[in-house]
């Protein structure tokens, strides 16, 4: 079966304005979404991961400009016709009316501060409903009811009368996914979905996601930090790293074969139980600062094995192999070969031992 | 809910008699403690003056005055005016009165909090634009001139100056009259309102809720109304009682400027000639006002915000 292809972003610049000045959050972004499938986002906080995916659902606040690029999503009409818009290109009144919650919608890092706290639970779901299908508040209450059980929340009855308040964190959670699937979205954003979840709950969260998503035929983009999850739930993966993807790939080609310095320092810095080493790798230095022009490539001085052209010139993407790319002058041909380091390599070497 | 809201009533009416009563107390001890007496004039001497004092009883013990008022409050007797008009009830006195303290009071607090409100709302909505910056030096500026300020800046301007409204208010034009005063009075209540209004509004507007309400694809009006709007008024209401005593010890010297025969201009002779049972009355009545407000806040409280819900839904 052939790929189809529901979100392609395309050179995106997103620039913030800063009462130091304009900061280059995302620098030309490059970024494919499948029918059915799900990515994961991963890089450290500020590299670019949540602006690009709010970008995608038309939230930016005032300071934030799309100076560049596209964000194309495409979907069959009730027609059955294909159709395809720039996103980048709406108003942020259109994007809100016509995509958000509908088309492409979203589930929240912490799902006790993003529900409302002063509206039912069942008020919050039917809400997307009434404004995109214009149902009747019965019809809607029916569909919500559905859902509730749909994420594995007993009694709906009851609980759609709640408030949030009255139900725990997992089951806060479960609702922000049902609002998210209200209104039978082709894509959904995973915001950090399980960080603010105790580790038990976490892993039933990240099943039910995976499980409506089969039933549902949706596309899932999670954007997060914790490889632990992407290594779960994920079919392919991108690094990002000062607003721009350095590396991508399935999620073999990315946690066994790295290409990238910075997927290294990331897998390096994985808590990992059977190490022998009493301590946990940081990657050394700092974010670069967005305020400045980045010349070269962005993770150059933090970079052990940085080449002298990592300081001048921006690395274009190397193929390097299958589905992977990477965005590393180590990757080109003329490049003296540099190995990872022996400690990431025993540590993936286990990990495919644990796997075989 | 009914169940548990009427007995936590009734705790608070509880709680608030006994308030009273304590206020009361504090009251009489203060006036007992305080020099001077209601029969201070040059004209008595020390006889008629001791004469005067025992025939209203004021020569008794303490505990046996404050037993005797008491006793009479309950029975629904404010006593009687020793210096302002003499021998007459006070509750006959503050009969006519109170009702335009009220309604001032009422038309002020209501003039504030709503234009507040929108002042603040609006301020919010178009944060750090030029409209922001006025409804902000205008908020400074009404929350730190005093009412009495304002209220004479009022009287020469736009009573005496350009004589769009009567200088003193009069009783036979209660509305076209009590529009200076009222205005007087709100001006700190619409400041207070606008500052916490825009504070609250922008924290609420930048909280995962709002941003969750964007992405489930509702209008931005609708954002606004259904999902802002309460959890911003939640704490503003807190704000409202303490907001009541601004406007009591405000109408005090209000009144006194515009010459509105209301309670505080009776408690304002009242204290001028030691009329204790005036005094004594027009405290009472603000402390109830007072009391009763603070009440209604908090039971308010619980219908906009169900977390504080007097042990509402069981989860």
């Amino acid at each position: 079966m052939e790929r189809e292809r529901v979100l392609s972003i395309r050179d995106l610049e997103i620039s913030f304005d800063t009462v130091h000045g304009k900061a280059a959050a995302i620098r030309g972004m490059r970024f494919d979404l499948y029918r059915g499938e799900t990515v994961a986002i991963v890089g450290e906080s500020g590299s670019g991961k949540s602006v690009t995916m709010k970008a995608v659902m038309g939230i930016i606040s005032n300071n934030q400009h799309i100076d560049h690029g596209s964000i194309r999503y495409s979907w069959w009409d009730e027609k059955g016709q294909k159709r395809t818009v720039d996103i980048a290109k709406m108003s942020e009144r259109d994007v809100r009316s016509k995509i958000c919650g509908r088309h492409i919608s979203m589930v929240f890092q912490d799902s006790m501060t993003s529900l409302n706290p002063t509206v039912t639970i069942g008020n919050q779901i039917i809400e997307g409903m009434l404004e995109h299908y214009k149902l009747s508040r019965e019809e809607a209450k029916g569909r919500a009811i559905k859902l509730l059980e749909d994420v594995g929340i007993k009694n709906p009855e009851k609980r759609f009368k709640q408030y949030p308040h009255q139900l725990s964190g997992g089951m806060c959670q479960r609702v922000g996914i049902a609002i998210a699937l209200a209104c039978d979205p082709d894509v959904l954003i995973c915001d950090e979905p399980t960080t603010a979840l105790d580790v038990t709950i976490q892993l039933k969260i990240l099943n039910l996601i995976k499980k409506l998503q089969k039933e549902k035929q949706i596309s899932v983009v999670y954007i997060t930090h914790d490889l632990g999850v992407v290594a779960k739930v994920a079919d392919y993966v991108c690094v990002m790293y000062a607003g721009r993807i350095i590396e991508k790939g399935s999620v073999e080609e990315i946690f066994y074969d790295p290409r990238h310095p910075y997927t290294w320092g990331l897998l390096s810095s994985m808590p990992d139980l059977t190490t022998d080493s009493p301590r946990l790798f940081a990657i050394p230095g700092e974010p670069v600062n967005l305020l400045h022009e980045i010349k070269g490539d962005a993770f150059a001085p933090r970079n052990p094995y940085a080449l002298k052209i990592d300081f001048e010139q921006a690395p274009p993407m190397f193929h390097v192999g299958g589905k992977h790319r990477a965005a590393s002058w180590l990757c080109h041909p003329n490049a003296e070969k540099v190995q990872m380091p022996e400690s990431l390599r025993i540590k993936i070497d286990r990990m495919l031992k644990g796997v075989s | 809910m009914g169940k548990d809201m009427g007995r936590y009533i009734v705790k608070r009416v509880l709680i608030a008699a006994v308030t009273l009563l304590a206020i009361t107390f504090l009251l009489f001890l203060l006036m007992d403690l305080l020099p001077g007496s209601p029969f201070n004039n040059e004209k008595l001497n020390e006889a008629q003056r001791a004469l005067l004092e025992h025939k209203y009883g004021l020569d008794k013990p303490f505990f046996v005055r404050y037993w005797i008022y008491l006793n009479n409050l309950l029975h629904g007797n404010f006593g009687i005016s020793y210096v302002i008009a003499v021998d007459q009830p006070v509750s006959g006195m503050m009969a006519s009165r109170l009702p335009i303290t009220i309604r001032m009071g009422v038309q002020a607090m209501l003039i504030g909090v709503v234009v507040g409100l929108i002042f603040g709302i609006i301020a919010a909505l178009k944060k750090n634009t030029w409209i922001d910056t006025i409804a902000t030096i205008c908020s400074v500026i009404g929350f730190s001139v005093p009412a009495y300020v304002f209220a004479l800046f009022l009287v020469f301007f736009a009573a005496f100056k350009m004589g769009w409204f009567p200088i003193r208010f009069a009783i036979d034009q209660p509305v076209f009259s009590s529009i200076l005063p009222t205005l007087s009075l709100s001006a700190y209540i619409i400041a207070t309102m606008a500052r916490y209004a825009r504070s609250e509004m922008i924290e609420c507007l930048s909280s995962d809720y709002i941003t969750l309400a964007k992405a489930k694809g509702i209008s931005e009006q609708k954002v606004i109304i259904r999902h802002a709007l309460r959890n911003t008024l939640v704490p503003i209401i807190t704000v409202v009682s303490p907001l009541m005593i601004g406007l009591i010890t405000g109408s005090v010297v209000v009144e006194q400027i515009f010459g509105v025969p209301g309670l505080g201009q009776m408690l304002l002779s009242g204290v001028q000639n030691n009329d204790y049972n005036v005094i004594m009355a027009v405290a009472l009545v603000y402390s109830f006002l007072y009391i009763v407000i603070m009440l209604v806040v908090d039971v308010l409280y619980g219908f906009i915000d169900p977390r504080i819900r007097v042990s509402g839904g069981k989860a």
